[in-house]
């Protein structure tokens, strides 16, 4: 197909290559290209201005340690960020062995096959699929079949664990698969068994990689709503969570109901100050995660 | 390199630690096979239920949709209609803006502003869905209303916009590397004819990179489809038929999306029994088949690019 075009471009004549209209069009097509990738930065940077902007005065040590009220001066952020908190602990403690139990099989003991195959394009599928679904599973599967209590906080964060296992294990596996198979050779010769080269060599090498991956996918867990809203999280709290049964609440879910309400303080006030909140930690957990990934480069090297 | 590690016969009789972990870590890796059954099996079971309660030719072609509202409908085509127009919306504007942007990345971007401009990019995914729909509904439609002075409070259009900025790095980043996998040599023989970059990449490049970026349209495509909050904060709860043929009709009105009507039943009160709550089952079993559909014909497109250039 490549080789007719050329052949195509060959055919026309030769003011077609050289003309000033091309050249133009180039130029014009660059810049196109140029306000397009900056667009949607450019964008995010205003909208960021403005929430930034509404939040001063807002976000205060009042606002962090208060609980949420209907009153806006009064309303505070305290239980339902510990709340959040509380849920990426549980889902960063469920998903870390599972994420990378499953790709220590697939990258070191599965061979290439059909199963193998098989299981990654189910995971690439489960990555794909919306999370309001998974909200749906553990509605139906923890408090309609193991009979859980609806929106506790071990239902929540076992429907996000499902939810980000897909991130955890496709970036674990990357991280294990840039290990240099001489180290692995090397600790095979020596005698090791399979489990010990993976556990003393292995791991530790792959292990910042890892890491990396899991602060991405509980950065992506805290910022879920869709999935809290339909296994019956509570929308508004005035207590942290007292245990892995009880109701609670969480930042996002915050947010979204707050943002229901009509008043400008709320619009332009304390909306922003939550969004404010929420994008600090989530940029500290990115943050981490870049730092990370950032030594581990300079240490391959 | 030649020795594929997987095979290394270990001489030593097994230990017993040996089976044990193999095992443990089969189990994990197969816990995500039993996680896609696990959503196939609730969202069939709860549709089973619905299905006796409503006949699927009326949850397919009826034209009301009010499942806690008397008198009672479940007709999904309302819905349907709504994240069609929203998807469509979104589509038109993120699909020329990310495959734009994965060209600017590829072939322009010096390799010091790639390297800032790409990690930036990557913020627009990572920012909660909540908070672009807040950003809709509360800057971008007040924006809006300067250019059209009858934008409705919720509305497709801002909807759109951030649901668009949020998926171009999903797009970008996949038609990027599509674009990179093109080999230097056909793009030499082009520029070897005198032609200029523009050219080089309207006739050669695109149309090799074609299939990379067809599948990154489709992903992205998919990922709208399944959007929640940000349709739920800012496009409204209005289910309609929408008209396609009547711009602001279509853009500056609110609708309701599948997604969104299922967080609607999700926030009320009904019980578990009832069919306004196995209705939630029966619409998020369509969104998962057409998101199903839709993921794996792009993984199907995106292998075939990948092989083509080894």
């Amino acid at each position: 197909m490549t080789a007719d075009k050329i052949k195509n471009a060959l055919d026309k004549p030769a003011w077609w290559h050289s003309s000033l209209v091309e050249k133009g069009k180039d130029k014009v097509f660059i810049a196109f290209a140029f306000v397009a990738a900056l667009w949607g930065i450019a964008a995010l940077a205003g909208l960021l201005v403005y929430v930034f902007s509404d939040s001063l005065g807002w976000v205060d040590w009042q606002f962090i340690t208060s609980r949420p009220s209907r009153f806006a001066e009064k309303a505070g952020v305290w239980p339902v960020l510990l709340g959040s908190f509380y849920l990426i602990l549980l889902v960063g403690i469920m998903v870390l062995p599972l994420g990378v139990f499953a790709a220590i099989y697939l990258e070191e003991y599965a061979r290439d096959g059909k199963l193998k195959r098989f299981i990654e394009t189910n995971i690439a599928n489960l990555a794909g699929v919306p999370s309001i679904v998974y909200g749906l599973l553990g509605l139906g599967l923890f408090v309609g079949l193991f009979g859980l209590p609806i929106g506790c906080l071990l239902v929540a964060s076992m429907t996000l664990m499902l939810r980000v296992l897909p991130i955890v294990i496709v970036s674990s596996q990357e991280a294990i698969r840039s290990v240099p198979d001489s180290q692995r050779f090397a600790a095979l010769g020596m005698g090791m068994t399979r489990w010990q080269m993976i556990s003393s060599v292995v791991l530790p090498e792959a292990f910042p990689g890892i890491l990396t991956g899991l602060i991405l996918a509980l950065a992506n867990a805290m910022g879920e709503t869709a999935p809290l809203i339909m296994v019956g999280v509570a929308h508004s709290i005035f207590s942290p969570p007292r245990g892995l049964l009880s109701a609670f609440g969480a930042l996002p879910l915050q947010i979204f109901a707050w943002s229901d309400y009509p008043q400008n303080e709320f619009q332009h006030g304390v909306v922003p100050a939550a969004i404010v909140v929420l994008l600090t930690t989530l940029i500290l957990l990115n943050g981490t995660a870049v730092y990370l990934r950032h030594r581990f480069s300079v240490k391959k090297r | 390199m030649g020795i594929d590690r997987r095979r290394i016969v270990i001489s030593d009789p097994p230990h017993k630690l040996e089976k044990r972990v193999r095992i443990l870590f089969f189990s994990a890796a197969v816990l995500s096979v039993v996680v896609t059954v696990g959503i196939v099996a609730v969202l069939l079971v709860d549709s089973v239920v619905f299905f006796k309660n409503v006949s699927l030719w009326d949850f397919m072609m009826g034209s009301e949709w009010a499942p806690t509202i008397k008198p009672y409908r479940y007709g999904v085509l309302p819905i349907l209609s709504g994240t069609v127009t929203f998807t469509l919306t979104t589509a038109l504007i993120a699909l020329p803006v990310g495959l734009l942007t994965a060209v600017f990345l590829a072939e322009y971007a010096p390799p010091r502003l790639r390297a800032v401009l790409k990690p930036a990019l990557e913020i627009l995914a990572g920012i909660p869905t909540v908070v672009y729909g807040y950003f809709a509904l509360v800057y971008v439609t007040p924006f809006l209303r300067n250019f059209f002075p009858d934008i409705s409070t919720f509305n497709v259009l801002s909807a759109s916009i951030v649901v668009a900025i949020m998926i171009i790095p999903t797009i970008s980043s996949i038609s990027e590397d599509a674009i990179r996998a093109v080999p230097d040599k056909l793009r030499y023989g082009a520029y070897g004819l005198g032609m200029t970059r523009f050219q080089t990449i309207r006739t050669v490049v695109l149309p090799s990179a074609l299939s990379g970026i067809t599948s990154s349209f489709i992903l992205g495509i998919s990922r709208v489809i399944g959007e929640t909050m940000a349709v739920t904060i800012a496009a409204g709860r209005m289910p309609r038929i929408v008209n396609l043929l009547n711009l602001s009709d279509t853009f500056l009105k609110p609708i309701q999306t599948m997604t969104s009507a299922m967080v609607e039943v999700g926030l009320s009160d009904v019980s578990g029994d009832s069919p306004a709550y196995m209705s939630l089952y029966a619409v998020g079993f369509l969104l998962f088949l057409f998101t199903l559909a839709l993921n794996l014909i792009s993984q199907k497109i995106k292998k075939k690019f990948r092989e083509k250039y080894q």
